[in-house]
């Protein structure tokens, strides 16, 4: 079974490196626009909305139409079926119907021979509108009533009581911006006409299944005339879960019009300008505490800027309120969460989804609450953690079983020496008119599993060829994570052969159906259990053949890397495989798997939502300047759980690439929009993801020795989002070095996220004058 | 008429050439190698970087590793090209790319092949190799790794002379006469001396001069502007000399930032540092100093260093050339003082004396590849306690490279001392009034402006004021 099969030896193997690594550096790993182009292709673009809220009074396309090489230009009057792209609420219009919700939405197609042709007759649209003043801000959203749905609550205990008994107590509030996925390779997608009405679509997406029901809905077609085809993509991070299906979409509408093959392949400033980001936060919170630093009650409230339309907002906004306990053990509690919707570019799905902001909420209010105390921040995180019976139940009633943040946290206290360079940090900034140093140990504790109890399901489909060859798809998407490597190595111990044996093949919604959308960190533990499942179906058929075939016990049979042992005779599997299409068994198989034990009522927000719980720790030295505002992260020590890993070289990329993301977020990438709702920050040379340099000098790694308390594949963890939030290290860290300003002040610096310089100047502003 | 250029030793004759196709463009829908990606199209991701080589004038070739996306095609006339397609041979992977894959370097691989190319540069020898790893990649992002998968590579790869790449004769036999030519009605040149130069500005005033085209490049990849005649410089011989002189530096115009990077530094370390903040190696090798100015642009970093050093600009036509302090050239946002049929030909920078103390700082969201949002030079002459001279400019404050007035008023003729300074950058207020733009808002530029009067204060007594100076503290 899953949880210890003896077949199993990953750990023994060596790491692999990613199954694409060497197309990678040779440059032959094929995207969706590396693909040779069909004849009679069609390049596209979109007619964009210049205004953040209006009412279009007309259109006028015909220069659009005119200009050369344009073939067709559609309106939203042009689609057969269902005019949406949205993943659950309906309100994400492929083409604006009447009305624009954000700027720079879009709201006419171009089809024309070329790329150049499609983006400049793009921009010759005439649209007359009648303005309406958008909601930009929180605040004017909230004034004005705009939400996506109530606000929800979850609630333990009473805080109010709590808060009015305590021995101390802070309020306090802080800012938090979104984030940009900003994948490498921007939005994509090819439509090809097939016969009989039905097509076929390459897309860079996350959720082939979501693109494909969309894509039929929006032609007028059952989901069975559309396929969905996604071999790679070059990075996603959220920002293909949902957003990709607009360019789909658009795609399949020209192919379905013209019957011509149909490429839209977005310039990377539109892509910015098109689709959703991490979700903008400001979190308000009233905490009591005791002399301790240990929180008696909460009352925390978090606001978030949803845009201007559902998405995913409702399941983020969860997220968030599942993370604001983050490790620690709160009594009484009351988790308001506002979810305001606004006249901006719908928020959506990026790694940690909602996770970050709530764990930032949380940890903010320790380090301000040690700041008043005049304690250790760690002193005051370690008071708080869950802990034995009676403090291991969170604010949504999961209890907390597999609580190993506090030995995590001791560990990394003494491996990065934390105490001593705390101290010598002291000294330094004692020292040190402009510049101060500081630092932070922070931990994680990350709920793995969908919160929509339902999407916890996956398929897989395994060939055995009759040469021993195996064929492997399932319903996970590759976008560099390496969920493909990890299920093929899965399915390659089962039959105790060489990962090079098994062919991993694009993820097509033609192979396996109805999957969910590659996301939640679920990829490997869902699909690898179920191309396990696949594989073992076909290996247990093997093995009842043989063992008939050779009149031998099935325990007689192994599957070695020497080969197949069927008694005293040894097989290839080629020629076990052989013999049993000889024998008429079947060699291909399906697998399934859904999580089990989670359930959450989400009337209530109390439940198990989450399958077990991923845990991390990060320690992090900055040093800031306070006259510039200029930081620089000095060091980095992680140490982080993914329990048994399936592939560690796979597993520490995640770490690190998810921790330098986070570290963007909190430092350098800043979104700025204007008093009109335009997006300044639409391009890579106004918005700063981390280089090369940024990334801290000194960073080490260790993984957990522990595993999965949790039956999961190969009692593995979940890696993807996790190691994103070790990040807040960096931005607490920052937060203590400007402390050391006025080492003698109880006060907490008023540091708001993205730290850049500006913001920095700020705090120190604010921290001198508190 | 044609342009030719070699690809992995083949010779590639285009006969006729759109000037303002990218290169990219052509790699990768005409050549259909396709491992060249396109991230942005703007020259700030580096996921399209090739490498190029053009005869170095002294019998060799000299590579560059550039941002193909905002190259445009006649600019490749008489080079090599390496993509990386180049570089695996009969099966194999390169050494570095071996190192790479085995490292874990790639995660969704997009960014990967700019990544190679960058570093492959680095392992020939090409232009700005001498830096270390993390400067040479500066221009290239990843958004999965996290980057030191690939700092380890790079590491672990030595330089590898490739004796397969083209010699300088070869390059001389492809393209023996300048490129011209004429696409869909609008004329391009690309000239290769200053007197060819002279006389087709003086036919064609308005035409638009295209030295590195990372400025330009944009106007074509993003606004979609239709260029009409266009002169390519960066074949012109005379304007590539770059001449260090006990006196300074005469930098050609068509020099590029990383050639100038060294003499840079030998001049004053801040401008070393500043040059290597600035953009990133691919811009670098492919923008040039006077491209830089030329623009006009008010947050190019070139400026206001030069400014504060008390450079000269001199600028040619038909008329013969003339002169002018570097400051004067600025008249107003988007406007400079050169007349329809002139150049840019040099820029004097003269050495310090030994009695200065210059201080610049580049102020930005992210410390490598950004812009500015303030960029300020300070240099002044310091004898006896008080300073006799002072040339103070900033970038980010005002609507073009602008030398601060009282600021210089306040220093000139007084002590050098803390109070000095103060007043000093005090007075800023009163030179610039900035914008509130996405760089920055006007209160952080005026404060952050006047701090970089005071850092340098500190600065010279010895206090430590870098980030970047810092080691983490061992415990």
């Amino acid at each position: 079974m899953a949880e210890r099969d003896p077949g199993w030896n990953v750990l023994e193997k060596p790491a692999k490196p990613h199954d694409s690594a060497a197309l990678h550096v040779s440059g032959e790993a094929r995207y969706a626009d590396d693909l040779p182009e069909p004849r009679d292709l069609l390049h596209l673009a979109f007619g964009l909305s210049t205004e953040a809220r209006a009412r279009i009074v007309d259109m006028d396309l015909a220069e659009v139409r005119a200009f050369d090489g344009v073939v067709a230009v559609y309106t939203a009057a042009d689609i057969p079926g269902v005019n949406d792209v949205s993943p659950m609420a309906h309100d994400d219009p492929l083409l604006a119907d009447g009305e624009v919700i954000y700027h720079g939405q879009a709201v006419f197609l171009v089809a024309a021979t070329s790329r150049d042709a499609a983006r400049r007759a793009a921009r010759l649209g005439r649209i007359e509108y009648e303005p309406i003043t958008p909601l930009l801000s929180l605040d004017q959203a909230r004034e004005a009533g705009s939400e996506i749905e109530p606000v929800q609550r979850m609630v333990r205990g009473d805080a109010a009581s709590a808060l009015a008994d305590a021995p101390h107590r802070l309020e306090g509030r802080v800012a938090m911006g979104g984030q940009d996925h900003f994948y490498l390779e921007g939005q994509v997608s090819i439509a090809t006409p097939l016969e009989d009405g039905q097509i076929h679509l390459v897309s860079s997406t996350q959720h082939p299944s979501e693109v494909q029901h969309l894509v039929a809905h929006m032609l007028g077609l059952v989901s069975a005339d559309v396929t969905i085809e996604v071999r790679r993509m070059g990075g996603a991070f959220g920002g293909k879960e949902t957003q990709a299906a607009l360019f789909a979409a658009a795609c399949a509408l020209v192919a379905a019009k013209t019957g011509r093959p149909a490429k839209f392949r977005c310039d990377r400033d539109d892509d910015m300008v098109l689709t959703g980001k991490r979700h903008e936060f400001e979190i308000g919170y009233d905490v009591g505490f005791d002399e301790e630093g240990r929180i008696v009650g909460l009352d925390l409230a978090l606001a978030s800027r949803c845009g201007a339309s559902v998405d995913l907002s409702p399941a983020i906004n969860d997220r968030a309120m599942f993370h604001a306990d983050n490790c620690y053990y709160l009594p009484d509690v009351v988790i308001v969460s506002e979810r305001l919707k606004t006249n901006t570019v719908s928020a959506t799905a990026f790694r940690g989804f909602g996770g970050p902001q709530g764990m930032l909420a949380i940890e903010r209010i320790i380090d301000d609450i040690a700041a008043s105390l005049g304690r250790d921040p760690i002193e005051v995180r370690i008071a708080n953690l869950y802990g034995d019976e009676g403090r291991d139940v969170t604010p949504y009633e999961m209890q907390v079983t597999d609580n190993i943040a506090p030995d995590m946290i001791a560990r990394l206290r003494e491996t990065a020496r934390y105490d001593e360079r705390a101290r010598k940090i002291a000294q330094f900034n004692e020292t040190s008119p402009v510049l101060k140093r500081g630092i932070a140990l922070t931990p994680v504790k990350f709920g793995i599993s969908f919160t929509s109890t339902h999407l916890n399901q996956a398929g897989a489909l395994v060939h055995l060829y009759a040469d021993g060859s195996i064929q492997l798809n399932h319903g996970g998407t590759e976008m560099g994570q390496g969920v493909y490597v990890k299920v093929a190595q899965v399915v390659a111990d089962v039959f105790a052969v060489p990962l090079s044996q098994v062919r991993i093949t694009a993820t097509r919604t033609d192979k396996v159906p109805n999957t969910s959308a590659t996301a939640a960190s679920s990829g490997a533990d869902l699909n690898g259990m179920a191309a396990h499942r696949a594989a073992m179906t076909i290996r247990e058929r093997l093995v009842q053949f043989l063992a008939e075939e050779f009149s031998c016990d099935a325990g007689e049979i192994l599957f070695t890397p020497d080969g197949v042992h069927v008694g005293s005779e040894m097989l290839t599997l080629g020629e076990a495989a052989r013999r049993a299409h000889i024998g008429q068994i079947s060699l291909s198989a399906t697998g399934y798997y859904a999580t089990p034990d989670i359930a959450y009522d989400r009337v209530a927000h109390k439940g198990r939502p989450f399958y077990y719980f991923a845990y991390g720790a990060a320690v992090s030295e900055v040093v800031v300047d306070t006259l510039t505002g200029e930081h620089k992260v000095l060091a980095v020590d992680i140490l982080h759980d993914v329990g048994r890993s399936l592939n560690p070289a796979i597993d520490r990329g995640q770490i690190e690439g998810g921790f330098v993301q986070g570290q963007g977020w909190l430092t350098t990438e800043e979104l700025v929009w204007d008093d009109k709702g335009r997006l300044l920050t639409h391009s890579p040379a106004t918005y700063k993801i981390p280089t090369a340099s940024d990334r801290p000098k000194r960073l080490t790694i260790d993984l957990w020795d522990g595993e999965n308390v949790q039956p999961t594949i190969n009692r593995s963890k979940a890696v993807g989002e996790p190691p994103f939030m070790l990040a807040i290290s960096v931005f607490s860290a920052i937060g203590r070095a400007i402390a050391a300003i006025q080492p003698d002040s109880r006060a907490y610096p008023p540091l708001e996220a993205p730290a850049t310089p500006e913001k920095i100047l700020a705090a120190i502003a604010g921290h001198r004058s508190s | 008429m044609a342009i030719s250029f070699l690809l992995d030793g083949e010779t590639i004759t285009i006969d006729h050439v759109d000037p303002t196709a990218t290169v990219l463009d052509y790699v990768r829908y005409t050549l259909r190698r396709t491992g060249t990606k396109e991230g942005c199209a703007e020259g700030d991701c580096g996921a399209c970087t090739v490498l190029m080589g053009e005869a170095d004038g002294t019998g060799g070739v000299a590579w560059r590793a550039l941002n193909a996306c905002i190259l445009f095609l006649p600019m490749l006339h008489g080079k090599a090209l390496l993509t990386v397609e180049s570089l695996k041979r009969d099966g194999e992977l390169n050494p570095l790319q071996q190192t790479m894959a085995d490292n874990g370097s790639s995660q969704c691989g997009f960014c990967t092949p700019g990544f190679v190319m960058s570093l492959q540069g680095r392992a020939i020898g090409a232009l700005g190799s001498a830096l270390p790893a993390a400067d040479v990649i500066a221009g290239n992002l990843c958004r999965c790794t996290g980057y030191g998968p690939i700092l380890d590579a790079a590491e672990q790869v030595p330089t590898l002379p490739d004796e397969t790449l083209p010699s300088a004769q070869a390059l001389a036999a492809l393209a023996k006469e300048p490129a011209s030519g004429t696409w869909q009605g609008r004329q391009w040149f690309a000239p290769r001396t200053v007197e060819a130069l002279v006389q087709l500005l003086a036919d064609h005033p308005d035409a638009r001069l295209v030295a590195g085209a990372t400025d330009v490049g944009l106007w074509v990849t993003k606004a979609l502007r239709q260029l009409e005649t266009v002169i390519f410089l960066s074949d012109v011989a005379e304007l590539r000399e770059l001449s260090e002189t006990d006196e300074g530096l005469t930098i050609g115009a068509g020099v590029r930032w990383a050639e100038a990077h060294e003499a840079m530094a030998r001049l004053h370390p801040d401008l070393g540092e500043l040059v290597r903040r600035f953009a990133a190696l691919q811009i670098r090798s492919a923008a040039t100093v006077g491209g830089n100015i030329a623009n006009g642009s008010p947050i190019g970093d070139g400026p206001p260093a030069l400014i504060a050093l008390g450079a000269t600009l001199t600028l040619r036509s038909q008329e013969g050339a003339r002169s002018m302090p570097l400051e004067d050239f600025f008249l107003d946002y988007g406007k400079q003082d050169r007349h329809p049929g002139e150049f840019v030909e040099s820029i004097f920078v003269p050495r310090p004396g030994p009695d200065a103390a210059i201080h610049m700082s580049k102020l930005s969201r992210r410390l490598d590849s950004d812009i500015s949002a303030v960029c300020g030079a300070i240099a002044l002459a310091v004898r006896d306690g008080t300073i006799t001279t002072a040339r103070i400019a900033f970038g980010g404050m005002a609507a073009t490279p602008k030398r601060a007035t009282h600021c210089e008023a306040a220093l000139s003729g007084a002590p050098f001392s803390a109070e000095t300074f103060e007043a000093a950058a005090q007075a800023l207020s009163e030179d610039f009034d900035p914008l509130t733009d996405v760089r920055g808002s006007r209160a952080y530029r005026l404060e952050a402006a006047s701090n970089v009067l005071r850092r340098m204060w500190l600065a010279q007594q010895g206090t430590a004021i870098s980030v970047l100076d810092c080691e983490a503290i061992h415990g």
